[in-house]
């Protein structure tokens, strides 16, 4: 089977969008809508590669990144953070946390799918 | 040897440069102002030149550029583009044809007939100055190729230690690289790499160098780079240009030899690689030089790729070779579906799986060559737009031409077979469907006609429709004339589409007088033969008054059909699947109730039957309930009955060989999967054949 990847976003929109799109090019898909979320679901069960949001309630994306690059199993694995604003700030905030890359929205499926092969091959 | 290859290359792409000039011509007769169309017409004939000077085609290249002195002319609009140019550069194309014909080997062209074209094409000119130097003219300036040059780039990467904390794996940047371009040689440093005990598994020691021969830009590098350019120290050269194209100068040893001050073996023992020497002294590690080692080699590439021509991005193969590759495909088919019944039959499911994989690799293998075979049925329709022109010009009529889906691809063995029939298709609807313009504006009709060429795919077979608005055909009248000729036996009644399929029969013609064109009664025939032979069918639509489609329907390749596997007692067949619509029980009820008649009721419509046990004289009872495949046999559904219907069959279609020639109800065989044989049954012939027969033992009734 392909590789599994978790989108994070509070928007349903984006998730469908994200797990359409990842789905459409053969990976396996699992969703959760915030950093709380994700960290549960992750812990009980691993990904390959975590695609979330950064500004969500409960726990936001930059959380979620230190978070996870706490846990051993998450330590190594591509983290691509989607991000509203491209200014360097932010982004470099991610980077600091532990973000592999960023895509910037609003995105097109090609442009998504081209980083996800670029960070998991 | 090579000469011979050679020539035949530049006399296939001249054959080729001759339809699209052929095209081109055509539509520009349409629109003459069009300075592209021109300058295609232009640049067809200069290759034709060019290479035919190139290959020794000295006469194809010298008159050639006769003719292209004059549509240089046009080009810089020095004449204009009128009737008699396209009609002389017509009359070119086809001598330039048969100059190439007489080439390899076909009648001499006909010298006189070439002078009398540059004469005509000379007194185009105002002035008649005879040749000017064209060369002067299509001089150009020179190519800017540099932009497409490939470049060597060096690009050092050293990665911060810490790369691997961000998810980023460098082996995936590298891929990257390596897919930019056209050559990637990567090195890694392991310098940095520390003892052992001191080493972090979670750290990264190793840095690379990479030489990257590309046409991209170092923008597209650095993107590959774009997570991590804080992360890592990236150094990108571009390395060509002096490097490439600086003289060598020669090495002091080897004018030390020359001079004979040493023998050549003193040198040898003394001149070790400088890598050598130097990673012995300690200048540099041995992974040092083998990244200088790298970049020398990646230099040395590109250099010996300049003087190479340039690179082929398709390959002419003659078709035969592709044949045979049909033909072991085919084999292969066969032997994975044998592999695929033991396996299944083993209950060895490592066995399975490697059958499966199989499968797939022979499916992939068997659409990828077929694909390999198929042709845009395009340049076929072209040749009709010249058909179309020459004809109606002889039969002062006014007829245009339409093509739609000029690149539906079909086999190429099928598209070589179809160039006759259409030919006789459309000559038939020039003459006998489209009328004069006077008869069309009598009947309120647009005075020029329209032929319209379409193909279309259509599941696995391609459907080639010649379409005409012309007077349409009469049922009524064409029965009347079967009956006359006695074709058909008296008071036959026939529905529309039998009437239309008589047009088919052999020395048929409704033309009252024969013309050059068509109207001998030879043709039709011909052409429900040849469709046959490519196990195709044919369609006839007609409204008296309005016009007629004639529908080809043919299959996308000879070498593999989808079959039904049909059983009578032991013996196994195979139906084309497309020709089958349906399968019902036939009972002995139903026989009964047909009182000896070969019919049966199928949803309140009567459908005629064959049965295969008698037709080919199997022995042994047939079961209490039979199975009818009903099949569309020449438009009309025709029922074949059998004792069982086993299933769906990819069928590799073998010859049966000289012996079984002549046995024309069966087009061929296959063999199954447990190595059983199949005859696959030609249905069309099968029902002539049968009825034939009864015409014969009971020639009143029917």
């Amino acid at each position: 089977m392909g590789k599994k990847i978790m989108t994070v976003d509070d928007s349903s929109s984006v998730r469908q969008m994200v797990g359409l799109t990842l789905k459409g090019a053969g990976y396996e898909v699992v969703e959760a809508v915030d950093g709380q979320d994700a960290l549960t679901k992750l812990k009980a069960a691993p990904v390959d590669m975590v695609v979330t949001d950064l500004n969500m309630p409960n726990m936001d994306g930059i959380t979620l990144i230190k978070e996870l690059r706490a846990l051993p199993s998450f330590k190594f694995i591509p983290i691509v953070m989607l991000t509203t604003e491209s200014q360097a700030g932010r982004k470099q905030e991610g980077k600091s946390a532990g973000a592999t890359g960023w895509i910037v929205k609003p995105f097109k499926p090609p442009q998504l799918l081209e980083v996800i092969k670029k960070v998991l091959g | 040897m090579s000469v011979e290859i050679d020539t035949s290359a530049f006399t296939e792409e001249a054959y080729e440069l001759l339809s699209e000039l052929e095209a081109s011509l055509l539509e520009l007769e349409e629109s003459p102002a069009d300075q592209d169309l021109i300058g295609r017409v232009f640049r067809a004939m200069h290759t034709i030149k060019g290479s035919g000077a190139m290959f020794g085609f000295d006469e194809v290249a010298e008159f050639t550029h006769e003719v292209e002195t004059v549509f240089d002319m046009a080009r810089n609009k020095t004449i204009s583009v009128t009737k008699p140019l396209i009609d002389l550069t017509l009359a070119a194309r086809d001598q330039i044809r048969s100059m190439l014909d007489a080439a390899a080997g076909g009648e001499p062209a006909d010298k006189e007939n070439a002078q009398k074209i540059i004469q005509g094409l000379r007194a185009l000119v105002p002035g008649a100055t005879g040749a000017k130097d064209t060369e002067a003219s299509a001089k150009k300036p020179p190519a800017q190729a540099s932009d497409n040059e490939p470049h060597v780039y060096r690009i050092r990467i050293k990665p911060n230690a810490d790369i691997f904390a961000n998810g980023t794996n460098p082996l995936l940047l590298l891929g990257e690289l390596r897919d930019l371009g056209e050559e990637c040689q990567i090195i890694a440093q392991y310098d940095d790499l520390p003892p052992l005990d001191s080493l972090d598994p979670e750290r990264c020691y190793t840095s690379w160098e990479v030489f990257l021969t590309t046409k991209q830009s170092e923008n597209a590098i650095r993107d590959v780079f774009i997570f991590v350019d804080d992360q890592c120290d990236l150094n990108i050269r571009l390395l060509d240009r002096e490097e490439v194209l600086g003289n060598e100068v020669q090495k002091l040893g080897n004018i030390l030899v020359q001079r004979g001050d040493i023998p050549e073996a003193e040198l040898e023992k003394v001149l070790k690689p400088i890598g050598d020497r130097l990673v012995e002294s300690g200048a540099v590690s041995s992974s040092q030089v083998k990244a200088a080692l790298a970049e020398q080699n990646a230099i040395k590439a590109k250099r010996d790729k300049k003087v190479q021509a340039e690179s082929a991005t398709s390959v002419r193969v003659p078709s035969e070779k592709l044949d045979g590759l049909v033909d072991l495909v085919g084999e292969l088919v066969t032997v994975q579906a044998r592999l695929n019944q033991t396996a299944s039959s083993r209950q060895d499911h490592d066995l399975q799986l490697i059958a499966e994989e199989v499968e797939r690799l022979t499916g992939e293998l068997r659409d990828n060559t077929m694909s390999i075979r198929m042709l845009a049925i395009g340049t076929t329709f072209n040749k009709f737009k010249r058909l179309v022109r020459d004809l109606s010009t002889e039969l002062g009529k006014k007829i245009e031409m339409t093509t739609e889906g000029a690149d539906t691809e079909l086999d190429k063995t099928v598209i070589d077979q179809l160039n006759d029939p259409l030919v006789h298709i459309i000559r038939n609807s020039i003459d006998h469907g489209i009328e004069t313009p006077d008869i069309r504006i009598a009947n309120g009709k647009n005075p020029e006609g329209l032929i319209h060429l379409s193909a279309i795919h259509s599941g696995a077979s391609v459907l080639i429709r010649v379409e005409d608005d012309g007077k349409g055909l009469d049922p009524v009248a064409l029965t009347r004339k079967a009956i006359e000729k006695g074709h058909l036996p008296p008071d036959t009644q026939l529905t529309d589409r039998e009437a239309f399929q008589l047009i088919f029969g052999a020395g048929f013609s409704m033309a009252e007088k024969i013309t050059n064109v068509s109207g001998r009664g030879v043709g039709m025939d011909v052409v429900r033969r040849s469709i046959d032979a490519l196990r195709g069918s044919i369609d006839v639509i007609s409204e008296l008054g309005k016009g007629t489609t004639i529908t080809l329907k043919l299959p996308l390749t000879l070498a593999i059909i989808e079959g039904l596997l049909v059983q009578v007692a032991d013996e196994l067949f195979v139906l084309p699947l497309a020709a089958v619509e349906e399968c019902v029980e036939l009972s002995r009820q139903d026989v009964t109730n047909a009182h000896g008649r070969h019919v049966i009721n199928v949803r309140d419509e009567i459908v005629p039957y064959i049965r295969i046990r008698d037709r080919f004289g199997i022995e042994g009872d047939s079961p209490e309930i039979e199975q009818i495949v009903i099949s569309d046999v020449d438009s009309k559904r025709t029922g074949f009955v059998v004792d069982a219907v086993i299933g769906q069959h990819q069928t590799v279609i073998k010859s049966l060989g000289k012996n079984f020639e002549h046995s024309e109800e069966f087009s061929g065989a296959t063999i199954l999967g447990d190595g059983t044989v199949a005859l696959i049954l030609d249905l069309s012939k099968m029902v002539r054949y049968v009825e034939a027969e009864e015409d014969l033992n009971e020639p009143a009734a029917a």
